[in-house]
């Protein structure tokens, strides 16, 4: 194995990677036989401890529903709830009236087609999407467009993995309402411009909605900045649990905007025929909310906000260089998308091996990849391959482990030759 | 590693190399298709039926190794026999790689019960069977 950069000696000493290890239970464990190598981050992060104690101390001593309690539990509950808002509020740089609880980025993504979407389009207006979007903010825009006669149009990627902005550009016009596109790709990795898709969205009259889901765990976003209109994202992708998500939307906007799913919490006044709705961001939070997935999405972000961003952000960038670097010594070894920018997310596929036999293999020696479309079929098809083999590095990931993915490749052409 | 080499008989990597009836039946009279939506895999299984009896058997499409060596193995399988007994030979080979059933498989198919070990694989190798199946009910 060649030796390592001195990126790997610089990053290493800014960001204790081993100090971040040791608050995740999780990666102790074995699996096969072999400590677990855990690459699949952007599927989900794994949990530090932090998070792991504070859902079992809500449940252990807290445990209540939220609003309109009169008793110490639930005023509790609903006080730690509030809290978590305002922290993610924080974490993106907008206010707490701007931050919705979702079940996930998916929810957050389809609470905005329907609910923004479904009162501003017309038939014959347009929807833009990218052609790396994951399904989950591509297959809202159609039902969208079904139920109103909008049309969806593609945003194409040039070789490099980049979004095309020249395409971009030309395809902007009077009947774009919507530009839907992913922060980070879930699939490649490649960043993209948002601030700059966002004004040029903004200069056309569009509204700009922002899957987050990949950006959140790897970039420090600031919303304010960006000037998007709406950005979901994930609290698992977050170190933080399943089942709780962020959607950011522009006050003004979810002022206007009519409610997603009726039911309690999100009303003013209920008669029978009728009802009146409860200001944002209530009105988007029908039922009985996941009130410990928050607090523990609340104890994810107090982790993370202790942690030097600018380290991590060079620490990550450091084991995806070196990644790229190693994998491209391996022969018949093909990086997608490789000249983008792009989040420690990448993508690769080997010359007559499917990425699910290499996924096997690579399993039983404890590492963990991802192998298949990513729900991101326009893009597997704009690559030309059915599936890809996916690399993920979080804060807790190490170059040793980029080795022993390398070796691991080596494994799969001994096995599948 | 014992586990992987189940898995992947040399018999399996040389059906997923150079698989067999690999090609388009143009006279078929019988088609279907198999998709595993989860993870992309996808065949085009052709019979050919002769009376009660499966002339040819082939198919088209892409997998993993164990997808394509099973569909590979399952036209030579079929291949001659009748419907009947394609079915039946259907029953056996699902009950054993789907559901762990403890009965003896023709000799030749017998390479795949490695998938056991490996739950998240079992529909590879139970994919182009179901699309025979399918192919058989019309």
């Amino acid at each position: 194995m060649a030796p390592l950069t001195a990126v790997r000696r610089d990053t290493e000493s800014a960001w204790d990677v081993h100090r971040v290890r040791a608050d995740f239970p999780i990666l102790t464990r074995e699996v096969r036989g072999t400590p677990l190598v855990y690459l699949d981050n952007a599927a989900t992060a794994q949990k530090p401890r932090a998070v792991i104690e504070a859902i079992t101390h809500y449940y252990e001593t807290g445990n209540a529903n939220v609003h309109r309690g009169v008793h110490a539990l639930s005023q509790e509950a609903t006080t730690e709830y509030e809290r978590v808002r305002e922290l993610a509020a924080r974490f993106f740089n907008v206010s707490p009236g701007e931050i919705i609880f979702t079940a996930g980025t998916t929810a957050g993504l389809n609470l905005v087609a329907q609910s923004y979407g479904g009162s501003v389009l017309r038939p014959g207006d347009e929807i833009l999407v990218s052609e790396m979007e994951h399904h989950s903010n591509l297959v809202p825009w159609q039902l969208l467009a079904e139920r109103t006669g909008a049309v969806v149009r593609m945003i194409p990627i040039m070789d490099s993995g980049g979004l095309d902005l020249g395409a971009f550009e030309r395809l902007l016009g009077p009947r774009t309402r919507i530009v839907a596109v992913t922060h980070a790709s879930n699939v490649i990795g490649a960043i993209n411009p948002i601030n700059a898709i966002a004004a040029m969205a903004h200069e056309a009259g569009a509204v700009v909605v922002v899957d987050g889901a990949q950006s959140a765990p790897h970039l420090r976003v600031d919303l304010r900045a960006i000037d998007c209109d709406f950005f979901a994202c994930s609290g698992h992708k977050l170190y933080g649990p399943t089942g709780i998500g962020l959607l950011y939307g522009k006050r003004a906007l979810l002022e206007a905007m009519p409610p997603w799913q009726g039911g309690g919490g999100m009303i003013s006044e209920v008669q029978i025929e009728r009802s009146t709705y409860a200001p944002p961001p209530e009105r988007f939070e029908a039922g009985t909310p996941p009130i410990a997935e928050v607090v523990g999405l609340g104890a994810a972000i107090d982790y993370v906000l202790a942690w030097d961003w600018e380290a991590l952000v060079a620490y990550e960038q450091g084991l995806v260089a070196e990644a790229t670097r190693q994998l491209g010594e391996v022969p018949g070894l093909r990086i997608l998308g490789e000249g983008a920018d792009r989040v420690s997310v990448l993508s690769f596929v080997l010359d007559g091996i499917h990425p699910h036999d290499a996924g096997t293999v690579l399993d039983t020696l404890g590492i963990a990849v991802r192998a298949g479309h990513h729900c991101a079929q326009p893009l597997m098809r704009r690559f030309g391959v059915p599936a890809t083999i996916r690399a993920s590095f979080g804060a807790y990931n190490t170059p040793r482990e980029v080795e022993q993915l390398i070796a691991g490749l080596y494994q799969v052409r001994k096995v599948l030759a | 590693m014992g586990e992987l080499d189940e898995l992947y008989q040399s018999v399996i990597l040389d059906h997923n190399r150079a698989p067999r009836n690999f090609r388009k039946l143009e006279d078929a009279n019988r088609h279907a298709e198999g998709r595993n939506p989860l993870c992309g895999d996808q065949f085009d299984i052709w019979l050919k039926l002769e009376g009660d009896v499966i002339a040819e058997a082939t198919f088209l499409g892409q997998g993993c190794a164990i997808s394509k060596a099973s569909a590979s193995m399952m036209t030579q399988a079929v291949k001659g026999k009748t419907v009947e007994e394609a079915r039946s030979l259907f029953e056996k080979f699902h009950g054993v790689i789907a559901a762990g059933e403890p009965e003896k498989l023709p000799s030749k198919l017998e390479v795949f019960r490695g998938v056991r070990a490996f739950p998240i694989r079992v529909k590879c190798a139970t994919l182009s069977w179901h699309a025979m199946k399918k192919a058989l009910d019309g």
